[in-house]
């Protein structure tokens, strides 16, 4: 292709996007939106299961022994659970202990074994720190086979309930931009199907003196591409400034909230954006000259 | 060189448009195409265009068969080939110069060969003086000469014509055939379906009459010969 044509190619697809301002714009509108949307939900899965895995790197599994288990059993089954594979720390706190941080905890002054009529209610206590988090689950079990242990707890409510909630976002996320996408690449279409109805005539006279068919498609794909990207900016520039300016509050309100600021994660959905444009552009004029642009 | 071998044209369900139609056209010759409506005439030209198959049957120009033609060669044969409707179909964001530039401009032909190729065009066919009004600014007689530089501004070897005069007056209808015959004496083969009765008997050019889309009638120096 000669630049001069591409030039030409660009001015037929910027006249003719102008042509039908309004439609174009609301086929631009609605890829920014569906985009928009799309990278929320992507920066929102991440940061979702970013937290999910700090809280899984930081947890324990808290081991509860039997209450009338024997120190000497106690004492063996705290080297059992260390010599379990991906065990990297066990520290024993014996019932007395328990009871000495219960009572620290309510007020120094009090007799809390007094008020407990001289039996300590509180199991032995093991907390077992792990080399991988994602094998928590497999070692809990493990620990909770051993056949002094009453009950183990590794927080896993909260990691599962994260767990559930990224799955859950995946799939409305998943519906929502495709309900959306569809909707931009409808108005792609009909923007498209639009600019080639206005230019029928020349498309005509075209094909009789002999362009070729690649000619006569070009300023169409452009024209498509031009809105896909036009809404992909405009997605990426709204979901970028929104994202600054959240983690900005966050980090002033909500230190505690670990979220993504990894800006190579934050390129790349805007990349994925991007391409998510081109792709609706592309896609909504392949389907209008299929049908309107017999060449 | 046009020739068709047994050419059919079926539009479905059962339109018999042309039927069993052989004929050859020589380089350079001065043809009319006669016949009533929906005798095949404009269906002649669509075949000759590459615009429809033939059913049955062999279309070659220049000794190659255009059905054989894959679709990236079919711009290639139009450019060979220059077309003039009833209707003008000029458009009508342009002015004249422009209008016949842009049928050099879609081919990626470099600006400064066009300019002259449009002159020259627009010289041919006595619009010179009107190159920069726009369509609506013309008679429809000069807008007819603006659609007929734009089909020969490439230089093609065959001009086809569908109802050139069809919406003109008979004193215009004579100028615009003059054009033509102007065109043709320069080495360009000239097709031309037309009811213009009146030109044809008194032209005295090569007539071929289609009835019911049979060939009924080819003579070298006809006449129209139905009633008009
Ligand atoms: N696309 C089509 N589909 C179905 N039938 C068609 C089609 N085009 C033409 N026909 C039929 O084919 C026959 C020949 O039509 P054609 O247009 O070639 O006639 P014509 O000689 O050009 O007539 P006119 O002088 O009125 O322009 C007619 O009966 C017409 O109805
Ligand atoms: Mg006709």
């Amino acid at each position: 292709m000669k630049l001069r044509t591409l030039g030409y190619f660009v001015r037929q697809a910027w006249y003719s996007m102008w042509r039908n301002a309004w439609l174009s714009l609301a086929a631009m509108a609605s890829v920014a939106v569906s985009l928009f949307i799309l990278g929320a939900f992507l920066l929102l899965a991440f940061n979702v299961e970013n937290i999910a895995r700090t809280l899984q790197s930081n947890v324990e599994i808290a081991v509860f022994l039997k209450v009338e288990t024997p120190r000497q059993k106690a004492i063996a089954t705290g080297e059992a659970i260390r010599k379990l594979p991906g065990v990297t720390a066990v520290d024993f706190i014996p019932k007395e202990e328990g009871l000495r941080i219960l009572s620290q905890q309510l007020g120094n002054e009090h007799d809390l074994l007094g008020a407990l009529g001289g039996v300590n209610p509180l199991p032995d206590l093991f907390r077992v720190r792990v080399s991988d988090p994602a094998e928590i689950q497999t070692l809990a079990a493990a620990i909770a086979s051993l056949p002094e242990v009453e009950k183990v707890n590794y927080g896993q409510a909260v990691v599962e309930r994260l767990l559930q909630v990224i799955r859950w976002l995946r799939w409305l996320g998943a519906g929502l931009i495709l309900m959306l996408g569809l909707g931009a690449l409808f108005l792609v279409i009909l923007t498209i199907r639009l600019a080639i109805y206005s230019r029928r005539r020349e498309i005509s006279i075209m094909k009789y003196v002999g362009a070729t068919d690649w000619f006569i498609r070009w300023p169409f794909l452009l024209e498509g591409l031009f809105l896909g990207l036009a809404g992909a900016g405009i997605a990426g520039f709204f979901l970028y400034a929104g994202y600054n300016f959240l983690v900005q509050q966050v980090r002033l309100a909500l230190v505690f909230v670990p979220l993504v600021t990894d800006a190579s994660l934050i390129q790349m959905s805007i990349w994925g954006l991007v391409a998510g444009g081109a792709f609706i552009g592309i896609a909504g004029t392949y389907f209008s000259m299929r049908r309107f642009l017999r060449v | 060189m046009i020739q068709f071998f047994n050419v059919s044209k079926i539009y479905s369900p059962n339109i018999i448009a042309l039927d069993d139609v052989s004929i050859k056209i020589d380089k350079g010759e001065f043809v009319f195409l006669v016949g009533p409506s929906g005798a095949g005439k404009t269906t002649f030209i669509r075949l000759l265009l590459r615009e429809e198959l033939p059913s049955r049957g062999q279309i070659l120009i220049g000794g190659r068969s255009i059905s054989r033609l894959r679709p990236r060669e079919i711009p290639f044969l139009r450019r060979n080939i220059g077309v003039v409707f009833q209707d003008f179909r000029l458009l009508p964001d342009r002015t004249v110069a422009e209008n016949v530039a842009f049928a050099l401009e879609v081919l990626e032909m470099p600006r400064r060969e066009i300019k002259p190729r449009v002159e020259k065009a627009l010289a041919r066919v006595g619009l010179t003086a009107r190159a920069h009004f726009f369509p609506h600014q013309l008679s429809g007689g000069e807008q007819q000469r603006a659609a007929i530089a734009r089909a020969i501004v490439n230089n093609p070897h065959i001009l086809v014509a569908d109802e050139p005069t069809g919406n003109l007056d008979p004193a215009i209808a004579r100028e615009i055939m003059n054009i033509f015959l102007e065109i043709n004496r320069m080495g360009t083969t000239v097709i031309i379906a037309t009811h213009a009765w009146n030109i044809v008997n008194s032209l005295r050019k090569r007539v071929i009459a289609l009835e019911r889309g049979r060939l009924v009638r080819d003579d070298r120096e006809g006449v129209y010969g139905y009633e008009a």
